[in-house]
């Protein structure tokens, strides 16, 4: 059995998540269990954000925890288990709409509208903190909703960049995208989401401006 | 100097701090004089903490539980040894 190489190895954590891994590809399934509690939150939170229904989310989720488990074999363990785990669930999430619709815009290759400027149309402070005057029940609710109204190639750069956390080059290896794409993407989803949740956080009393 | 637009174009790299030291003071200080392309890096900042700051909720026990009978019926086809105290289960 190979063993475990980790980029950190006074890291504790990626220690003892490398030791899991290899273990789990010796065959033992409670070391796999143990990482599948790690992450199905966020595989699931990622998948439901690219597919939008918890059906289908729940179907990526075990797709990809199963395929890991199968294919551990081909986890290199020069990139981060999440990061690999990941790149599973949102290919198939990805598979997914392509199946439910053929839909042009689930296309990742798609080049459109990323040479554009980025638009602007509203503009007006927010509070200092304004996901305080909500529940967590209600905050997340804009939230989501925000995303979902994304396009595909958008949501998913924005998700896996700034939900998740990802670099920019994870993000572009697991995408099949180059850096500037995700970069492109990434401006764009974040200039749309802001755009969305100004109407909602403004602060009261202030005009919505036009701009550029 | 440094226009709305060329400052939309920046943003991006402006807000993940990866702008060379001479854009980014040329950035800077157009923020200072541009009230609307402050309040859109002010909002835009804020928009990617609020993301941040939510943790993903706990998945919902059944879907937790479904995951891990396939996950056993998996190790079964692959001819894994079971030694899960929860593939037991």
């Amino acid at each position: 059995m190979a063993g475990p190489r980790i980029r950190n190895e006074a890291d504790p954590v990626a220690l003892e998540e490398a030791a899991l891994v290899d273990q789990a590809r010796g065959g033992d399934l409670a070391a796999f269990s143990e990482l599948v509690r790690r992450y199905e939150r966020r595989v699931y939170r990622t998948a439901r954000h690219i597919v939008q229904n918890d059906e289908d989310a729940e179907d990526v989720l075990q797709e990809a925890m199963l395929k890991a488990f199968e294919h551990l074999d081909s986890f290199q363990g020069n990139s981060k288990f999440y990061t690999w785990l990941v790149r599973i669930a949102v290919n198939e999430s990805l598979m997914k709409l392509r199946k439910r619709k053929s839909d042009r815009s689930v296309s990742l290759d798609e080049s459109i509208e990323t040479d554009e400027e980025p638009i602007v149309r509203e503009i007006a402070v927010w509070d200092d903190n304004p996901e305080q005057r909500y529940s967590q029940t209600e905050l997340r609710e804009i939230l989501d909703k925000a995303i979902d109204s994304l396009k595909p190639i958008f949501r998913t750069v924005f998700i896996l960049r700034d939900v998740e956390e990802l670099s920019t080059e994870e993000t572009a290896e697991i995408l099949g995208l180059s850096i500037a794409a995700v970069k492109s993407r990434l401006l764009r989803a974040r200039l749309q989401l802001r755009e969305r949740l100004t109407r909602t956080f403004k602060r009261k009393g202030d005009q919505i401006l036009g701009y550029v | 100097m440094v226009t709305c637009k060329d400052f939309l174009r920046e943003l991006g790299e402006y807000l993940d701090e990866t702008t060379d030291p001479a854009t980014r003071s040329a950035l800077e200080k157009h923020i200072t004089e541009c009230p609307n392309c402050w309040v859109v890096f002010d909002t835009c900042k804020k928009t990617i903490q609020v993301y941040k700051g939510m943790d993903p909720q706990p998945l919902p026990d059944p879907v937790h539980e479904r995951l891990m009978k396939a996950l056993e019926r998996k190790a079964v086809t692959l001819g894994v040894k079971e030694d899960c105290s929860e593939a037991k289960a």
